[in-house]
């Protein structure tokens, strides 16, 4: 078996709402694969679809060679989820979480608390892996939950915003968590991100997903090559933008606010014609091509930033103020 | 087996929940205490019931009253699982519904039973007699109570989005129950109409039996108490089950 998931037109409406629009893909055993797109993109609906916690309207697909419609438990007993949302027990200790967890899967007793061991060392847990939940940081739940959906070694492990509202630091121990795990276990991980650094970072390939379709698909060098070069903003006293498009390596021209962007292939190059041709420069930024301009590309939008509604720690938050 | 093993998992959860936040057990153990002595002692000292102390007559109520109240408020816990998204964990394991409801359930009618125990110890303070035999008759009539009254606490939880829509739903249902039971009242020379309601609403059966046992005092034959507080709880531990397969 060479697809650890392959969906086929899958499909799922919510009213009028087309969430996910006939989705086809194939993703292999042991890659690290991102569904990066905007908030409501689709790309949780996608997911809830494969963990079969929602049933398609239409089309069909396998997750380790079991159908999501046909073998739901199967899928369940050989898939790891981390979801967006916190869902650790808060009032139970960062091993009893783990432990009811190895029952509900039925992690044999005899290797559970090996198991449990493993993982908490794996995530540095090990030293709080006997306070209760509500005393943990943002990122050590975030952690534990990561440890949580190994326990049972899934062939598949689902992680949907992995790093949504953690502070930089803690996304970047989050993420050699992850480089770990799929390093050492062979594990297929799909995420989703609205972080393009994210999926530049992990993903060994990107499917880019707006209003439920796939947009494009690839590595993420080969989406920033399709980009066709470095981006070149500039603040320049002439406004008029026509006079770079006669430059042989610059590949597009657009005007956003007082700024003119160029996409320029091999700009560190090609720097010195285009400066001459701006005339007096008030201002002068260089960047390779990021996920961001092959969205921007792709779909002539941004993929907004995090407005804060879902975030994982305003979530916690929210949480302690309920209970 | 994994099954038996993930039914017993929940319970153990929602033990361990139940015992670490003490203040539930205390606020549900305030409220009958608060029956038996202020308005049973109360009006117990100018009352007296079918030839009993009126705070003895009404003490199988208050311990019906106990279950009654701890047991469906056990199913607000439910959507505050959902609402924090704890829930889903449990929701995408490979375990059936049904053994979701099955865990659920056993650990809502231990919390009430518990709960009972000590409503149950109160009693010798009022005077209430119980031989083993009885004690046992008591245990089984307020475990089939805790099963049907559990299990429609879940069945309300589950249909809920917010806990206060849960509470408002439950007022309407759980202060009817208990005022129409005969838990403060004998049953005998009722008008017709509260006679007719009481007769439907089936926590009557359930402070019956209590009465007969613990007491000695009843209004219908306790073969028939335990007949319908069985039938209740099939009843709705059958609808449960239905209900939590439709839960999202």
């Amino acid at each position: 078996m060479d697809n650890a998931i392959e969906t086929s037109d899958l499909t799922k409406q919510f009213g009028d709402l087309t969430a996910v629009d006939h989705l086809s893909v194939k993703i292999k055993q042991g890659e690290i694969f991102g569904l990066l797109g905007p908030n409501g993109a689709g790309k949780t609906t996608t997911i809830s679809m494969l963990c079969t916690i929602l049933r398609p309207s239409g089309g069909t697909a396998t997750v380790n060679g079991y159908d999501i419609l046909k073998e739901p438990d199967d899928v369940r007993k050989s898939i790891g989820i981390v979801f967006q949302q916190p869902s650790v027990d808060d009032i139970l200790t960062g091993r009893e979480n783990l432990r009811l967890h190895a029952m509900w899967y039925g992690v044999p007793k005899d290797i559970r608390d090996e198991r449990i061991d493993e993982v908490l060392r794996l995530v540095g847990l090990e030293s709080r892996q006997n306070d209760l939940v509500k005393t943990y940081s943002g990122g050590m739940r975030r952690r534990l939950e990561l440890s949580r959906g190994l326990l049972h070694l899934p062939k598949v492990l689902f992680l949907d915003e992995p790093t949504l509202g953690l502070d930089p630091q803690t996304r970047e121990h989050i993420w050699e968590y992850i480089e770990d795990m799929s390093r050492e276990r062979d594990m297929t991980i799909v995420l989703t991100t609205h972080y393009m650094e994210e999926a530049d970072r992990l993903c060994d390939r990107v499917a880019i997903i707006d209003q439920g379709r796939i947009i494009v698909m690839d590595t993420p060098d080969n989406l920033k090559e399709t980009v066709g070069g470095d981006i070149v903003c500039l603040k320049t006293a002439n406004s008029d933008v026509d006079r770079f498009r006669k430059i042989d390596s610059v590949r597009k021209v657009e005007v956003k606010g007082d700024h003119i962007v160029l996409t320029v292939r091999n700009a560190s190059e090609n720097l010195q014609k285009i400066l001459d041709i701006a005339g007096k420069i008030e201002s002068v930024e260089i960047r390779p091509a990021s996920l961001n301009d092959v969205f921007l590309s792709y779909t002539g939008k941004e993929i907004r930033p995090e407005t804060g509604e879902g975030g994982f720690v305003q979530r916690i938050m929210r949480e302690r103020t309920l209970r | 087996m994994s099954q038996a093993e993930g039914i017993y998992a929940l319970w153990l959860r929602e033990i361990k929940v139940f015992t670490r936040e003490r203040s539930r057990v205390v606020t549900s153990i305030f409220t009958p205490l608060l029956w038996i002595f202020v308005f049973g002692g109360g009006l117990g000292s100018a009352v007296e019931v079918g030839g009993v102390n009126y705070q003895v007559f009404i003490y199988p109520g208050i311990l019906a009253m106990s279950v009654l109240f701890s047991s469906v408020f056990f199913g607000v816990y439910i959507v505050w699982d959902r609402k924090i998204d704890i829930l889903k964990e449990v929701l995408v394991a490979p375990l059936s519904r049904t053994s979701i409801f099955v865990g659920k359930v056993l650990g809502g009618c231990t919390d009430s039973m518990l709960q009972a125990f000590i409503v149950l110890l109160i009693g010798f303070a009022v005077g209430v007699q119980l031989t083993p035999a009885t004690f046992l008759l008591a245990v089984l009539i307020l475990f089939l109570l805790a099963l049907s009254l559990v299990s429609t606490g879940l069945i309300i939880g589950s249909l809920m989005e917010s806990p206060e829509g849960f509470n408002m739903i439950v007022s309407f249902l759980i202060f009817p129950l208990f005022f129409f039971s005969g838990a403060l009242f004998p049953l005998g020379n009722l008008p017709l109409w509260l006679s007719v309601i009481t007769y439907i609403d089936p926590v009557t059966y359930g402070v019956d039996g209590l009465r007969t046992v613990t007491i000695g005092v009843s209004q219908f034959p306790l073969y028939l108490d335990l007949a319908v507080l069985m039938g209740f709880a099939a009843i709705m531990f059958t609808v449960g089950t239905g209900a939590f397969e439709r839960m999202k």
